[in-house]
């Protein structure tokens, strides 16, 4: 993964509550069993009308935000499934940083280990950032060691996690972390009772 | 005197390998349970690393979400789907972890054959590539989804590092009227406390209408834990657990039994053990729901109409109730009574075991489905299919004119055959109403297996409780 420390871009905004991850990326997208490629299919059912053309009102449609690296949502986004394809499908399509009132837990998560950045703001930020972002040619900078937020009028910090902060700032692979506690999950697993649920018990009744 | 703990807080210190100074803790996971969608990168990933499977012996794999329910022996014709399984058979070959396979009877629903074969146990750890793993929290386990990359955490090291959620009492004390069920028990849940009303919290549900409750019913609640944003909901095991486990595959005999028997009955939330958030709710203020929207919190009781977005006071609750409604094809004002169904849906992780199918199949019999609608069953697994056709059930499916199909996860999210088609209308025992979630621009109205059943018969919805034909 690779290191995140200030982003710098174009912002989108999705001014909707509850964007859901079947929206961010639908189900029938999921049968790939690639990592990469799942940026094309991104908001599938929004990109595309009724016809099943693009909506050029749609806003990632829009080429005057064909450079957008950062989305400018409303609050729970992400919620729904653990698809980790959302934040896969988000990334592909070149963004690297969500900001939104809130974020669904498992989505969140999600965006961390892939290194896609969710940032929380207040719903007055949000507000101000979606009507920035509504003029294309408005930056934003993110700034992850400084945990703040900066847009023409607008200045906000923003909470993370340390150790998550730690991890994007540094671009850890969280296993590798894990794995040097090696020798305190092999004392725990020893410590684990016979009685527990596993696979190699032999099963008491065929089925 | 030590501390008084909660449920969720015992479960998790037990499971505790290792605290970090900055609040994450890593849990260990006693049991892993994969299917073929959220777990191919997983794999290759670890692979590519070089990394082995630390715990094959605590891991079980199933092809759930893919599968047809039926024509099975034209295999899978799908050649994403074939290539996503043919992926899953090889890496569960490769690397020992055992797979229940499409022609097993064991296989079925993920959160279906856990429970089913003995291994969701009270006071364990279970983790799954699926937001629905909440399930398992029936039997008093901390159970929750996670993503790919935690997969391969979870198959590389056997933990996870997780910050510690906040706990959430939700009680509903008191009988619930007839004809309302443990779906319309967490649909009226979700209602109250809103989409996100969980968000970054582990629930336990208490109170005497989950005390009642049978062991699928607590199954069904748990299950929607994730669709009021909620980590995972758990219910403290009792007798009700201890009777659906013993005897079961994997469930532990002779002393074992004992000493687990022993620990289970510690795992109860202490008196004056203190939760975060706390909601009380009155049993005799549930009624059987109906979705009207686009997400699980956009419900109502069965006696009444679809909502006014001007009601709303938010304008993102506003413009929200539009969207839905544009969507679903409703108006304001429409009593739910008078809305006209397509097609129904009996089956997903939330309602599609044999209690579930029971009471289906209680209200349709010697009845006819209504003329223009299609009703599939999809039993949760092949095991539950079995039981259901020994009791006959299969046959009361069939004379009334609905589907009997084989077990997946089907029609929940149409990944598989099973698609709603545009603009048609379902009543559905699922857990989501997503737009597209069945189908693109398929309309999908969550109900409970009766419900949907009475739907069936008179196509549209009814009151279960004044019903009768």
């Amino acid at each position: 993964m690779r290191p995140i420390d200030i982003i710098t871009g174009q912002m989108a905004p999705l001014p909707r509550a509850n964007v859901d991850t079947d929206q961010i990326i639908p189900a029938q997208f999921l049968k790939r069993v690639e990592r990469s490629g799942f940026g094309p299919f991104l908001f599938w059912e929004w990109v595309h009308d009724a016809e099943g053309e693009l909506d050029p009102e749609f806003v990632i449609n829009r080429p005057e935000y064909a450079d957008a690296v950062v989305l400018v949502s409303g609050p729970n986004f992400g919620s729904g499934s653990s698809r980790e394809h959302a934040p896969w499908a988000l990334e592909d399509r070149g963004f690297r940083a969500i900001i939104a009132p809130s974020f669904a837990d498992i989505f969140r998560g999600n965006c961390h280990n892939v290194g896609l950045l969710p940032i929380v703001l207040s719903d007055d930020e949000v507000t101000r950032l979606t009507e920035l972002a509504e003029n294309p040619s408005n930056e934003v900078e993110i700034n992850l060691s400084a945990q703040s937020v900066t847009s023409g009028d607008l200045v906000a910090s923003f909470e993370i996690d340390a150790g998550v902060k730690h991890r994007l700032l540094n671009g850890l692979d969280p296993i590798a972390l894990t794995l040097a506690h090696a020798d305190e999950i092999e004392a725990f697993e020893r410590s684990r009772p016979t009685w527990k649920p596993s696979l190699s018990a032999v099963p008491s009744t065929e089925y | 005197m030590p501390t008084p703990r909660t449920l969720f807080k015992k479960v998790w210190d037990d499971h505790v390998v290792r605290s970090d100074a900055d609040g994450t803790d890593l849990l260990f996971v006693d049991l892993h349970l994969i299917h073929e969608v959220t777990s191919p990168q997983a794999f290759e990933a670890l692979q590519l690393s070089g990394r082995p499977v630390h715990r094959p012996d605590l891991t079980l794999a199933t092809i759930d979400h893919g599968v047809p329910t039926a024509d099975r022996e034209l295999g899978i014709l799908d050649p994403l789907s074939k290539k996503q399984i043919d992926t899953l058979i090889a890496n569960c070959d490769r690397t020992g972890v055992e797979l229940f396979g499409i022609d097993d009877p064991r296989s079925g629903i993920v959160h279906v054959i856990g429970p089913e074969q003995g291994l969701t146990q009270p006071g364990t750890t279970i983790v799954c590539g699926d937001s629905h793993t909440a399930t398992h929290g029936a039997f008093g386990s901390l159970a929750f989804g996670i993503g790919t990359s935690q997969v391969e955490h979870v198959l590389a090291t056997q933990t996870l590092p997780q910050p510690k959620p906040k706990s959430m009492s939700i009680t509903v004390d008191g009988d619930l009227p007839p004809g309302v069920t443990p779906k319309d028990v967490i649909l009226g849940i979700i209602a109250r406390i809103g989409f996100n009303g969980g968000g970054g919290h582990v629930i336990e549900y208490r109170g005497s209408v989950f005390e009642q409750m049978s062991m699928e019913g607590r199954m069904t609640v748990c299950n929607m834990s994730i669709e009021a944003g909620a980590r995972a909901g758990l219910i403290a095991p009792d007798e009700t657990t201890l009777a659906y486990l013993k005897g079961r595959p994997y469930a532990p005999t002779g002393t074992d039994w004992d000493e687990a028997v022993d620990y289970w009955r510690t795992l109860s939330t202490d008196p004056g053990a203190r939760f975060d958030t706390e909601y009380a709710i009155d049993a005799a203020d549930l009624a059987p729901y109906v979705s009207w929207g686009t997400n699980p919190s956009q419900t109502v009781p069965v006696t009444e109409t679809v909502p006014d977005p001007s009601s709303f006071s938010s304008p993102l609750d506003r413009d929200a109730t539009e969207r839905a409604l544009a969507y679903m094809d409703l108006d304001a004002g429409t009593p739910m009574t008078d809305i006209d169904i397509d097609v129904v849906f009996l089956g997903s992780c939330t309602n599609a075991r044999i209690e579930d199918l029971r009471a289906a199949a209680a209200v349709i019999e010697g009845k006819q489905v209504a003329g223009g609608v299609r009703a599939l069953v999809v039993p949760g697994s092949g095991l539950v299919k079995l039981q259901a056709e020994e009791e006959g059930l299969d046959r009361i499916f069939l004379a009334a004119g609905f589907e009997w199909r084989d077990a997946g996860c089907s029609m929940c999210l149409a990944m598989n055959p099973d698609v709603l088609q545009p603009g048609e209308r379902c009543a559905s025992t699922s857990n989501r109403n997503f737009e597209g979630r069945q189908g693109r621009e398929g309309r999908t109205h969550l109900v409970s297996p009766v419900m949907a059943a009475a739907a069936a018969i008179e196509g549209h919805f009814v009151d279960v409780r004044e019903w009768s034909r």
